[in-house]
Parts: structure tokens; sequence; C-alpha cells
């Protein structure tokens, strides 16, 4: 027999029904990732009973890797499916949904709590409009630019969520995505300025001492974002106001 | 006036600074996007953003901007605009260093600039590798603060499907499709932002974002707004070939010394380390010996059409070429080119430093978009600030900002041009909404609701319909086929009589679509249903682009006809006799062909007709001349 793909897809028809694993097999071709081979079965949903079925719902945009919309578990592990090498992926290929998102339907999810724990943390630089006011930010080193830049590449993809055991339904705790944000912006000449209000954001429950320090998060970033070493010194930030606060 | 609101469509750079100048405003913002704003197809630009900010020694000058930007496009780019967003572009970096993006510096602390494409001077802030990125979030971070203040309301997993207009034509708002619970629902606005971004997606594949279809663009001229310049589309010339998408591999990995070749033997199997120097056929060394592989975007794209389609030599007999960097020191690469290689073996699973990459030409950017309007400042030359006609589109009411609108890049964009381009025109738009809602003589609110409810209903019926129907086409196959017909008539080189092939093509497709049938009817999150929709109005805009790339008889930037190419002569110079009969020629065709293509959507497909642009700030004297 011709060599195939074969899919083993974790579906789920709306956010209140029963998940269920459907079988998919396409004709191999070299080349092809998750997304790809999505797209493939989206023009021939033939499930592997031969059964024509709706197509596989999930969500992608730039298939390079950077715009965080494509992220599911593939083969067990959050990462995103459009850099999933289906050569380089153990067969059955297993997609299933993020655990830790209320799915929507098939693979794809609701990530807003994200994009909300990003408003409670403040993740700005506070400007006085956006107007020209012929300056530009203060001089930044090129080692401060350097450290900001490892952190102002999240893609908030959730991986880093996905496996963080403190971070889940019954908990109140923002995640280590929004804590490298408060990292980043605190260290901005400006942003810094704010630091406080940050700081804040995450001192009471649900913020940073919330953190178990299992370390699952950096493991898994796509984007290598040291997230512990940043909640380390978010702790250590945060325990200076908190004595500022006491003081003042 | 009760307080007044604005409807803002897409959240790449072009509508994230149109809301944010609205909010700011005290306009309140509803922003309706296909998904999370901060994975809009901006985040994919790597390159960077130009502004004179002159830190090289160079004596950069806005005037220089001025001009490189209008001859790159070959003078078809209006020039009032192109005059302000030069003049404007440091004032914009400054706010976008002052919103945090992570610029990179030099080792006074300063943003640092390097050079890149079709001119002389470092003119380019980059962020890294990932610079549409940085700038993408910093804007999408301003704009989480107006919504944490409740002026910003976000509408993510929203598609547009239609302007609601009242009976004299005016834009009031519009009706949306929620993509869960698949319900549509008509918004009422005072005015409506389109920033939808390109439509690379018409030629099946692109080097854009996979939802980058130029729908939303096409859902409004259809509803009325002309489309200008459809023909206008770039081509890069170094894409790897992917099923869902062609990922673009930068202009710098010719730059840093890649060299572009094909097997000499037709149908070669062997891989490409494997082939010995001579074997190899240097195409771009040989046809260009003074440029050698480093020849401009599209003299490359061209030549390697040549070397496959025409000579049969592609690699393993298809349409690749190889891009090969593997005589250069690994450190070397890593140092220079280690963000696109690493990409490429991530994706190609294939390792760039030992083997050849494979590379062919992909469609990249829409000059072309909705002919949008402008105010000229009769002193300075440049736009009038905050006047209600920037931007305007040719439907009252509704305006259109970034790669989805026509202006600024003319027939062909300088590369880190349109990240500028798309924010300074958002900024732009936001203004000029800001004004014209204030004009405004009759608010929304009196606009009766039976003008929503009906525009709501065409919507509805619409989508019933193809719900309803069982056992038709199937969207992906149409959409295949079309950027197939699409990349092989509307190319990097075009004919008519292969243009005429595809206007057939495309009819023929447009009578198939309308028997789409999905294989989905749920009414949960049905992705067919506006993907079925969306290739129905792909096929509207690529009709539009194929007959104005038909009728154009020249050639012009991107638009490339070998029959009606004016030749420069060969070692010849101003003061030349033959060099002075060439730009009388090309002066005598700008008579005719110096226009906008202006396209107006009619039931029997597009009517074209022609306007004049306005050179107030550069006459077109003299031709582009890259020798
Ligand atoms: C690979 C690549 C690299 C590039 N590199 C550079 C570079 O280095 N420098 C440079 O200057 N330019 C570069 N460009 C070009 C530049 O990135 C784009 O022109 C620019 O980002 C477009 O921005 P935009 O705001 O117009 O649209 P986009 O960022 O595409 O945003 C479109 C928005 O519209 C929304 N939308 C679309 N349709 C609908 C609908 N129907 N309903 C609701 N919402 C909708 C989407 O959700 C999205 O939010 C590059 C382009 C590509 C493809
Ligand atoms: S280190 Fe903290 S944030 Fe990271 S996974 Fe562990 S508990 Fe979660
Ligand atoms: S920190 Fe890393 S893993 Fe977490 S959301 Fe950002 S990019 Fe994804
Ligand atoms: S589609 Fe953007 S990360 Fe995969």
């Amino acid at each position: 027999m011709d060599r195939m793909i074969h899919f083993k897809i974790k579906r789920q028809d709306g956010p209140n029904s029963p998940p269920y694993w459907e079988e998919f097999k396409m004709p191999y071709a070299p080349q092809h990732n998750c997304i790809s081979a999505l797209m493939y079965l989206r023009e021939h949903p033939v499930n592997i009973k031969g059964q024509r079925v709706a197509p596989v719902v999930w969500e992608s945009n730039c298939m390079e890797e950077v715009c965080g919309a494509c992220t599911m578990l593939v083969n067990g592990v959050p990462r995103q499916a459009c850099a999933a090498l289906v050569d380089e992926l153990e067969q059955p290929i297993r997609l299933e949904p993020l655990t830790k998102f209320p799915v929507i339907r098939d693979l794809l999810v609701d990530r807003q709590k994200m994009f909300d724990g990003l408003i409670q943390v403040k993740a700005w630089v506070p400007l006085d409009g956006s107007q020209d006011i012929h300056l530009h930010a203060p001089r930044i080193s090129p080692v401060e630019q350097s450290l900001r830049y490892i952190f102002s590449r999240c893609m908030t993809c959730g991986c880093c969520m996905e496996v963080c055991p403190q971070y889940h339904d019954g908990s109140p705790f923002v995640g280590p995505a929004p804590l490298g944000q408060v990292a980043l912006h605190n260290a901005h000449p400006t942003g810094g300025f704010f630091k406080a209000d940050r700081l804040h954001a995450i001192m009471g429950p649900g913020g940073i001492t919330d953190c178990g320090n299992a370390q699952n998060c950096v493991k898994v970033c796509p984007k290598d974002i040291p997230l512990t070493e940043a909640i380390g010194a978010l702790g250590r930030q945060t325990t200076v106001q908190w004595l500022r606060d006491l003081l003042m | 006036m009760a307080k007044q609101s604005v409807i803002v469509v897409g959240g790449g750079l072009g509508g994230l600074w149109a809301a944010l100048r609205l909010a700011e405003a005290g306009v309140s913002v509803d922003l309706f996007s296909l998904f999370p704003v901060k994975r809009s197809h901006s985040c994919c630009a790597q390159g960077g953003i130009n502004a004179v900010l002159d830190i090289k020694g160079q004596h950069d000058s806005v005037e220089q901007h001025i001009t490189d930007t209008i001859k790159g496009g070959d003078y078809l780019a209006d020039q009032p605009p192109i005059k302000t967003m030069c003049e404007e572009a440091p004032g914009l970096i400054r706010t976008y260093d002052r919103m945090g993006v992570t610029f990179s510096r030099t080792p006074e602390g300063i943003m640092d600039q390097r050079l890149f494409g079709g001119v002389k001077n470092k003119r380019t802030c980059f962020a890294g590798a990932t610079t549409g990125a940085q700038l993408l979030y910093s804007i999408d971070e301003q704009i989480r603060f107006h919504e944490a203040e409740g002026r910003v309301r976000k509408f993510e997993f929203w598609e547009f499907l239609s302007l609601v207009l009242d009976e004299q034509g005016v834009c009031r708002g519009l009706v949306a499709l929620n993509l869960r619970s698949m319900k549509v629902e008509a918004f009422r606005a005072d005015a409506v932002i389109l920033a939808t971004g390109g439509a690379g997606l018409i030629w099946g594949r692109s080097t854009m974002s996979t939802n980058c279809t130029g729908a939303a663009a096409s859902r409004v001229y259809q509803q009325g707004a002309k489309f200008a310049n459809g023909e206008f589309t770039q081509f890069h010339p170094t894409a790897m070939k992917g099923h869902d998408k062609l990922r673009l591999m930068s202009e710098a990995c010719r730059g840093e010394g890649g060299r572009i070749w094909v097997p000499r033997k037709a149908g070669d199997t062997r891989a490409g380390r494997d082939i010995p120097e001579d074997e190899r056929f240097y195409f771009l060394e040989e046809w260009y010996p003074t440029y050698g592989n480093t020849v401009p975007r599209d003299v490359a794209s061209r030549a390697i059409v040549r070397a496959t389609r025409h000579m049969g030599l592609g690699v393993r007999g298809q349409e690749i070429v190889y891009l090969d960097l593997t005589h250069k020191p690994r450190e070397f690469l890593k140092n220079r080119l280690g963000g696109i290689l690493e990409m490429y073996e991530t994706f190609a699973g294939v390792d760039p430093y030992t083997n050849p990459m494979e590379v062919f030409p992909s469609m990249h950017y829409t000059m072309g978009g909705l002919w949008v309007s402008y105010e000229k400042d009769g002193h300075t030359g440049g736009m009038v600030r905050a006047h209600p006609r920037n931007h305007a589109t040719s439907i009252p009411g509704l305006y259109a900002c970034g790669e989805c609108d026509f202006g600024y890049h003319g027939a062909n964009r300088l590369g880190a041009n349109s990240l500028l381009s798309a924010s300074f025109s958002g900024r732009v738009a936001g203004d000029a909404v800001a004004a014209y809602i204030k004009s405004l003589k009759s608010a929304t609110e009196k606009t009766p609701q039976g003008v929503f409810d009906a525009e709501r209903r065409r919507q509805e019926e619409f989508n019933q319909a193809i719900l309803a129907r069982t056992g038709g086409e199937n969207a992906s196959t149409l959409h295949r086929q079309l950027g197939e017909l699409m990349s092989e008539h509307v190319f990097v080189e075009r004919d008519n009589a292969g243009l005429d092939k595809a206007l057939a093509g495309i009819a023929e497709l447009k009578e198939r679509a309308k028997n789409i049938a999905l294989d989905d009817q749920s009414g949960w999150a049905n992705q067919l249903l506006p993907w079925a929709r969306q290739v129905q109005d792909m096929l509207v805009l690529s009709e539009v682009m194929t007959k104005c790339a038909r009728l154009r008889d020249e050639c012009r930037g991107s638009h490339y006809k070998a029959e009606f190419e004016l030749k420069q002569p060969a070692g010849k110079f101003a003061g030349d006799p033959e060099y002075e009969e060439y730009t009388a020629k090309w002066k005598a065709n700008n008579e005719k062909w110096l226009k906008h293509s202006i396209a107006t959507h009619t039931p029997a497909g597009p009517q074209v007709e022609y306007w004049p642009i306005e050179a107030s700030v550069m006459a077109p004297e003299k031709p582009r001349d890259y020798r």
C-alpha cells in the first residue's frame, strides 16, 4: 500500500459535548506539517472508516511559528502544530486541544483568559498620547535591549500555561506568560515608572506567590523565554515593594 | 448628539493605529478581527520599518526617502500622501520607541538602522529579526490599555460580511458573523474603517498568513467601493515551497552571498549537493554579470521563471531553483542569517548549511487595493492633517488603511516601507474619521433599524443557501484551482493570451462557486461556511486583478508584459541620443499609462477606467534606472 500519514484527532463538537477520537489517513508527501495536513483533510474529510465527516476545526494563521494561533498538543506535547513536521513525528500522530482552556470545537480553544491576564498585570508602557513628542525613549543599552527582546517575543501561545501545575480552572493564578510581560515592561526606562502598579497587580491572590516553581513552563516555551528567572526576580521585587508599602 | 462610535475592522498595524487615535480622541471604538488581533499577519514581517533618522553619517534625507518611494513605485502613486508619510515617519518611529518596541540598539543606546533593498542609505529600523511582531505587540498593548479603560471593545472571532448603507449610500455600520455561534448580527457605527490586509491567498499560497484572503476588501468592492491598481502585486523571488504556505526566504540570503542555480541537465535526479560545480547553471550570474545574484526582485523572479518554465531546467523538473549558501562558513551564516536558516530547517526538515535551499517566486504584497482619497495641502504639497477626506473610500463613511488600500506604493513597494505605510495610514485614517464623524449632519442612531435588519437578513439568507446545498463543489478545491490559474497566468510575467485564459478560467470557477456545498452543516464554529464565502469573494477580486492586468499594455513596476517592454539602451546614459530617444518614448508611454486603473463592480464584472495620478512633488521626468 502507498505510504500514508496517520492521524488520531481528539474531537469535540461543542463546549459541552463529550470528546471523541477520530482517525484519518492521507497520502504521504514530504514536508507536511500538522496544519498543512489538516488543510488537506479539510478538502478530503474522510475518516479511517471511509466515512465523509465534518472537517476538523482548528486555528492557524502565520504558518511560521510566530502568531501562536495553532498551539495544540501534538503527540501529547504543547507546541505550534504548523512547526510540527510530520516526518519528525511518531505515527499515528495524536492531535488534541490544549487542556487548560475551554474547548470551542475540536482543536480550537478559547485563550481569552491569557489576554485578560495581560490587562490584569498592566502589560503596557503608559504614554501621554501617541502624538510625536519629538523625543525618543530614553537610551537603552544593547544589553538591556537584548534582555527585553527575549521577553518581547512572547506570542501568547499558551504552551507555558498548559504545563504549569498552578494554572488551572480552580486557581486564580495568572500564569507564567503574563508574569514574563511584567518583567518586560518593568525593565523599560519609562515603563519602569509604573513598576509598583504592576507589582501590586501580581502581589495578591493569583499573583506570583502562586507559582510553585515547578520549572515546567520554561521547558516548553517555543521562544525560549526565561520565565522562571523572571518570576524569581519579580518575587524579590514584590518583597521589596511589600516592605516599601509598609513604610509608606 | 449621543456618544459617537466607530468600527475598525482589522487589528494589524493599520487597524490598531486607527483604533488608538480614535480612542485617544474620546471616540468609542469597536474593533473587529477574525482572531485575537495580536495574531494578525503584521507579526510576520521580519525585516524592518523605514524612517529617516540619518544616524550613520550618510546625510540621508526625508527628500531622498520621498524620491525613493515615488521612483520605486514607478511614479504610479499619488505623491502628497507619500510626502507626508516620509516626513512623519521619524515621529512615528519615536512614538513606537516610547511604546517600548525593542528596537535594536547602537553601542550608544540609540535605535540602530540598516540597509534595505532599493535604496542607498541605511534607513531601516529593526527589532532583531521580528520587527513586525514587535511593532504589533507594542500597539496591541496600547489598545489593551484603552480596552481596560472601556474605550475600545474587541470583537475577536468575528468576520466582517458587509456594510450597512443607508438610503443615501452612506455607511452606517456593518454586518458580521460570529465565528463561534455562527450568528449574523448588524452593528451601528458613525463610520467604518477597513484595515483587513493583503490578498495573497488569491494565488492559492503566498508568503502571507493564511487568513490574508482579501475577502473583506472584495465585499466592500461589491457594495460599490472602487478598487484601484489591482494589477499590481509584488512577487518575491525566493520563497520556500510548502503545502500550506510559501515561506519567505529574505533577500538577505542573496545579499550575504547566496547563489541561485539549477542543474544544467533537465530533470537531474541527484540531490543538489551531489551535483558537481561544472554541472550547475548559475543563470543569474551568467545573464547579469554586473549584479549577478543581487539583481532586483522583479528581475530575479523573471529569470527564475525563464530558467524553469521556459527552459525546463527546474530542480527535478519542478518549479524550483536552488538558493545556495553552502559555500559559506557555518559560523558566518549563523551570525548573519541564523533566524532565516533556522526557519528553513524547521519547515523543510533539511539542513540549509549543507544543502542548497529550494525556492521559487511567490506572491508577496498587494500594492493595489481600495481606492482612497486625501486632501492636498496647497501650501506644503503634502496632506492636510486630520482632514475627513484622507483615506476615505468612494463610499461615504467607509475608510480604508493598511495593505488593503492602494496608496503609497504605486506599481511596486520598497522593502520596509509597508510597515511604515500600514502604521502611518492607520494613524491618518483614525484622525480623519474623528474629524468626519464630527461633521456628520445626521447621526447613525437616527438611521432606521429596518436598514440594519434588511442587510442582516440578506447575509443570513446567503449563508442559509450555502448551508442548505448538498453535494456540490468543494471550496478548497476551487481555491486551489484559482491559485493554479493565477500562479500560471497572472504572475511575474504576463501576456495577453495567458490573461485571457485566466479570465475565462475565473469565470468558470465563479460559475462553479455558485454550487459550493459544505461538508459541515453545524451551526457552531463552522469554519467551512466563512471559508466558502471567502473563496467566492476571492474569485471576484481575482477577476479585478486579472482584468486590470489584461488591459494594461505596458511594463510598470511589478507588472511586466514582454511584448510591451521599453528596453533601456545598454551602456547609454542621459545625454546620449539613444538614451534621449528612450526617455522620449518612456514619456509618451506615461501619457497613456501613468494612470490609476479604477475598477467598479457591475454584475457583468469589473468596469475599468483610468484616473490621473497626482505628481505634484516630483514630475516623472526620468525613468527608473537601477544600473
Ligand atoms: C513574510 C512577510 C514579510 C514582510 N516583511 C516586511 C518588512 O520587513 N517590512 C515591511 O515594511 N513590510 C513587510 N511585509 C508587509 C507587511 O507585513 C504588511 O503589509 C502589513 O503588516 C499589513 O498590515 P495590515 O494592518 O494592513 O494588515 P494585517 O496585519 O494583515 O491585519 C489584517 C487584520 O484584518 C483582520 N481581518 C481580515 N479580514 C477580516 C474580516 N473579514 N473580518 C474581520 N477582520 C478581518 C484580521 O483579523 C487582521 O487583524 C511583509 C509581509 C510578509 C508576507
Ligand atoms: S515555575 Fe511557576 S509558573 Fe512555571 S510552571 Fe512552575 S509553577 Fe508554573
Ligand atoms: S511565554 Fe513562551 S510559552 Fe508562554 S505564551 Fe509566551 S511564547 Fe508561549
Ligand atoms: S500558525 Fe502561527 S504559530 Fe502556527
